[in-house]
């Protein structure tokens, strides 16, 4: 779709139009939905192409079950849901139907943390990246933004086998150009610096590049890196980030337990071992509320980090 | 016609005693479930099914998913009777490194058309290839053997309703309906009662009959066959856990242990006495 640096694109809208853009090219991509689809914006990609969109029903587990089975008769199924409902109600049926076959099953989880339109703790699947990335033959996908949904979306549909997209309900800037390229398994690097290294994955790559930009100003030199892929991670991205800023400051639309935090301490513990600090859902259900206010409370604005960093370094 | 049905008892009770030499010799099995399916399965590799094992990944073969994947040796013995691969295998069932996983793998072992063993998970499978054959204007059948306990879970479910109400075609689902779980006899657990009535009540096709009489147990499997290709079709067998062998039969105790050697003596002594009738 089109798009500009900066404009406010929700991450299911890139996600609905890739998928729709995606279905000329690609005539065995066939989607699943277990009725959220005008929510999750699979409807675009049903609007132009009824033969291949399947309306399941609020049965998720039948969904990725129908979707294993279609994957056999060379298939692509995407299955979409929110992510909370996806990753656990159907979890049994994605490690066993579609991760131990190696199934080539794509698996969006839609309204992925805390931005759900208010929908609060039953709704936020806060967790999704640590019961996912457990899973042997899986590959998972956190897009920064529009562009990267479109281009992470494209390279579920190559890859062959398991795929987790994990996408967003809310309004994210774009903060690629129109040429952002990615490579599946590696990280991007978008600032240099040496006082502290950022990591970040997903929506809140925005918000640590807003942040790198005042803490610049102040005199902290970041170097950030942004992980669309977490699974597999970028071991030597996080590697030389930990030679050359010594100090991890971790960030996700996550809990700090079992996600991309989890991911880079697993990396430097066993490499270059060095203080790694994780911003993220801190062991706690989510609650409804404003996005903004929320993210503000739990310690994920822009705001937010640049308090964090400042800390961090005693400034 | 006879004589077929004869052919056919016979190589079921054969495998009956293949069943409980390779859980005797794994000292492991889920022998119970997998003697109630036996016929069934034989009736399906023997008679039914259009296969060929020569070519396991023939893209237009029937699909078979063993849905109760734990009783995975009935399915085993039959795949090797039937040239899947060499019988010599069997004796390498549930050991380390073996193509005969517990619950069957169609990454390792020639014939399995898709893993199992989460209980549940047959029948949503199936659904997808009946419908992937649909898009791809294929007329084969998939036929799904679910267990009558594994019914408990809701998917099972799910899945009918789906099929029902989408009117899935070359769908087959089987019920080995043995009347035990692992636990206890279904009617102590929670029971499915009435059965015929509810899956009847999801817009499938059922057919009822004794999973163990080899001619009409054929012939209901073939009228499946062709029925299914309006929709789904629901064979409802009825069967006895443990069957041909006394001292298992209809007994909780057997859904998933192997036979000592006294026993395995015992149980193929009765079996080599004349049980096909």
């Amino acid at each position: 779709m089109k798009m500009n640096l900066n404009d406010n694109i929700s991450q299911r809208l890139a996600f609905g139009n890739a998928l729709a853009d995606l279905g000329s090219e690609y005539r065995n991509l066939v989607v699943l939905d277990a009725d959220v689809g005008p929510s999750s914006q699979t409807k675009i990609f049903k609007d132009k192409f009824p033969d291949r969109f399947f309306q399941i029903g609020i049965a998720e587990q039948n969904m990725a079950g129908i979707a294993a089975g279609l994957s056999t008769m060379g298939y692509i199924p995407f299955i979409s849901t929110f992510a909370v409902f996806m990753v656990h109600r159907a979890g049994d049926q994605i490690r066993n139907a579609i991760a131990h076959p190696r199934a080539n099953v794509k698996i969006n989880g839609a309204y992925a943390g805390l931005p759900t339109g208010r929908a609060g703790a039953t709704h936020s699947a806060f967790e999704d990246i640590a019961i996912m990335r457990s899973l042997p033959n899986m590959t998972i996908f956190e897009p920064a933004d529009a562009r990267e949904v479109e281009l992470c979306t494209r390279y579920a549909l190559e890859i062959e086998g398991p795929v987790y997209l994990r996408t967003v309900r809310c309004d994210v800037p774009v903060i690629f150009p129109q040429d952002h390229k990615i490579i599946p398994g590696k990280a991007l690097i978008l600032t240099e610096g040496h006082d502290i290294a950022v990591i970040s994955t997903g929506m809140m790559t925005a918000r640590a590049l807003e942040a790198e930009k005042i803490l610049r100003s102040k005199g902290v030199s970041v170097k950030l890196v942004h992980m669309p892929t977490l699974k597999p991670i970028d071991k030597e991205a996080i590697q030389e980030a930990a030679e050359t800023a010594k100090t991890i400051l971790t960030i996700e639309n996550h809990s700090v337990i079992g996600g991309l935090g989890s991911a880079v301490c697993e990396v430097v513990a066993e490499t270059i071992p060095c203080k790694v600090y994780r911003l993220g859902y801190q062991d706690i259900f989510l609650e409804s509320g404003d996005d903004e206010e929320l993210f503000e409370a739990y310690g994920l604005s822009s705001h937010c980090i640049v308090k964090k960093v400042l800390e961090i370094l005693n400034k | 016609m006879l004589d077929h049905t004869k052919y056919l008892t016979e190589i079921a009770n054969n495998l009956r005693k293949v069943v409980l030499k390779s859980a005797n010799n794994a000292g492991t099995g889920h022998v119970g479930g997998s003697l109630s399916e036996i016929d069934i399965l034989t009736a399906l590799y023997f008679s039914v099914l259009n296969i060929d094992p020569s070519n396991p990944d023939w893209e237009n073969r029937d699909r078979f998913i063993l849905s109760k994947g734990h009783a995975s040796l009935g399915l085993y013995s039959v795949l090797a009777e039937r040239g899947y691969f060499s019988k010599e295998l069997l004796d390498t069932f549930d050991q380390t490194g073996t193509k005969l996983q517990g619950h069957p793998d169609m990454n390792k072992c020639p014939g399995i058309d898709f893993s199992t063993g989460s209980l549940g998970q047959g029948l949503s499978i199936g659904i997808g290839i009946s419908i992937g054959a649909e898009l791809r204007k294929k007329n084969f059948k998939t036929f799904v053997l679910i267990g009558d306990g594994e019914s408990q879970e809701g998917q099972v479910w799910e899945a009918l309703m789906y099929a029902g109400v989408r009117k899935v075609k070359n769908l087959v689902a089987i019920f080995d309906y043995n009347k035990v779980q692992l636990s206890s006899m279904i009617q102590d657990n929670i029971d499915l009662e009435p059965f015929a009535e509810k899956i009847s009540a999801f817009n499938w096709n059922v057919i009822e009959m004794n999973g163990h009489d080899m001619g009409p147990l054929e012939s209901s499997l073939k009228k499946a066959y062709h029925l299914s290709g309006g929709g789904p079709v629901a064979v409802i067998a009825h069967t006895i856990k443990g069957k041909g062998v006394s001292f298992m039969e209809n007994k909780f105790e057997w859904h998933g242990k192997a036979p000592d050697s006294r026993q395995l003596a015992e149980a193929l002594a009765e079996l080599e006495g004349g049980q096909a009738k």
